[in-house]
C-alpha cells in the first residue's frame, strides 16, 4: 500500500486515494473487536474508571473510522484541520459548561432538596 | 461509465472534487455541533444525577445496543468499500456494497423500532409524556400502564415499585428518558436520511452515473454515513454501558 502524502496522490490514482480491501477489512475487524471489548469491560466493575475506559475505547474507534473509512489520513490536510477544529470547539463547549455546572453544584443540590416533588406532570 | 462534468467556475475536475469535499466536511462540522448540544445536556445531567442514570440504564438492553453497533460498523465498512468500487469503476461491487449498507441500516432501524415500542408499552418515557410511568403524581399515570400485560408478566410499574419510588429520583429518571429519546431519535432521523441517500446512490449507480473520474456523490454520501456511525460509537457506551 502506497501511503503517499496528500499532495502527490492525486496524480497517481486520479481523484482521491483508493484503499485496498485488506485495509478496510482489517479496520472493520479492529472496530468489531473494540466493540466486544467495550461490552466486556462495561460488564466489569472498574472501580470508578468505567466511564473513562468506555470513552477511551470509543475515541479509538472514532479515530479509526475518521482516519481510514473517512480517508482523512490521505485526504487534503485542510479537511482534517476542519475536523480537528470542530473537536476543539466541542471540547471548549463541554469544558466550559461542566466548569460552570461544578461551580453551581451546591445550588443545584439545594434546589433539588427544596423541590423534590416538582416532577413534570404532563399537564 | 460517465465522465465528470466540469462546471465553468472550476479550473479542473480535481479542483471541483476538492471543493465539493471541503463543502461536505463543513456540513459534517455543523452536524457535529448540532449533536454536541445534546451531548453537553447529557454530560451536565449525568454529572449532577449519576444515580438516576444508573437506575434508568437497567431498562436499556446492552445486547441490542451492541448488535446495532455491529450493524452500523458493517455498513460503514461496506460504504467505504463502495467508494473504492466507484473509484475503480466496478459497477457490480458498488451496487452490492450500497445494497448491504442499506440492508444494515434497515436492520438498525428494525432493532430501534423494537426498543422504542417496548419502552412505549412499559411507559419508560419522559415525565411529560402521556404514557409515562415517571409522573410526579402516581394518580396521573394511565391505568393501562400500571397493570400487567395480557400475555402474563408484570409491568415495569409493578416490578420496579415505581409508585413508592423516591420522587426526586423519579423526576431525574424521566429526564434521562427525555435525553435518551432526543439523542437516539435525532440519530435515528439521520439513519433514515442515510438510507435515502444510499438508495439514491444505488439508483444512480444502476444508471452508470459513476466512474473513476466521477464518484463525488458516492464519496460524500459515504462520508455522511461514516459520521452517523461515528455518533453512534459514542452513543452506545454513554447510554447502554452505564454501570
Amino acid at each position: 500500500m502506497a501511503a503517499s502524502p496528500a499532495s502527490d496522490h492525486a496524480a497517481e490514482h486520479g481523484l482521491g486515494h483508493v484503499l485496498p480491501v485488506k485495509t478496510l477489512a482489517a479496520t472493520f475487524a479492529a472496530l468489531v473487536a473494540l466493540t466486544l471489548l467495550t461490552v466486556f469491560t462495561g460488564k466489569m466493575d472498574l472501580h470508578g474508571f468505567d466511564l473513562a475506559v468506555a470513552l477511551i475505547i470509543a475515541t479509538i474507534k472514532a479515530t479509526l473510522v475518521a482516519l481510514i473509512f473517512m480517508h482523512l489520513r490521505w485526504d487534503r490536510p485542510f479537511n482534517g484541520l476542519v475536523f480537528l477544529i470542530t473537536i476543539l470547539f466541542v471540547g471548549m463547549f463541554l469544558a466550559l459548561t461542566v466548569t460552570d455546572r461544578s461551580q453551581y453544584e451546591r445550588d443545584i443540590h439545594r434546589f433539588d432538596r427544596a423541590h423534590p416533588a416538582e416532577a413534570p406532570t404532563g399537564e | 461509465m460517465s465522465q465528470a462534468k466540469l462546471a465553468h467556475h472550476f479550473e479542473s475536475v480535481e479542483q471541483q472534487f476538492d471543493t465539493a469535499k471541503l463543502g461536505m466536511w463543513i456540513f459534517l462540522l455543523t452536524e457535529i455541533m448540532f449533536f454536541s448540544v445534546l451531548f453537553v445536556a447529557y454530560t451536565v445531567y449525568r454529572a449532577s444525577h449519576a444515580d438516576a442514570f444508573q437506575y434508568a440504564s437497567q431498562f436499556l438492553d446492552t445486547n441490542l445496543g451492541a448488535a446495532n453497533t455491529l450493524l452500523l460498523l458493517l455498513s460503514s465498512f461496506t460504504a467505504a468499500w463502495a467508494v473504492r468500487c466507484a473509484q475503480l469503476g466496478q459497477k457490480r461491487g458498488l451496487m452490492l456494497n450500497l445494497l448491504v449498507t442499506v440492508v444494515c441500516a434497515l436492520g438498525f432501524m428494525g432493532i430501534k423500532y423494537h426498543e422504542y415500542s417496548h419502552k412505549y408499552h412499559e411507559g419508560l418515557l419522559w415525565g411529560g409524556a402521556r404514557h409515562s410511568i415517571f409522573k410526579a403524581d402516581p394518580a396521573q399515570v394511565l391505568p393501562e400502564m400500571k397493570h400487567g400485560h395480557e400475555g402474563g408478566g408484570e409491568s415495569v410499574w409493578e416490578s420496579h415499585h415505581v409508585e413508592t419510588m423516591d420522587p426526586a429520583l423519579k423526576k431525574q429518571v424521566g429526564i434521562f428518558f427525555g435525553i435518551y429519546f432526543c439523542l437516539t431519535g435525532l440519530h435515528g432521523i439521520h439513519v433514515l436520511v442515510g438510507i435515502g441517500v444510499m438508495l439514491w446512490l444505488l439508483w444512480r449507480a444502476s444508471r452508470d452515473h459513476f466512474g473513476p473520474d466521477n464518484f463525488t456523490a458516492v464519496d460524500l454520501g459515504a462520508l455522511y454515513w461514516h459520521l452517523v456511525d461515528l455518533i453512534w460509537i459514542f452513543l452506545f457506551p454513554l447510554l447502554y454501558l452505564i454501570s
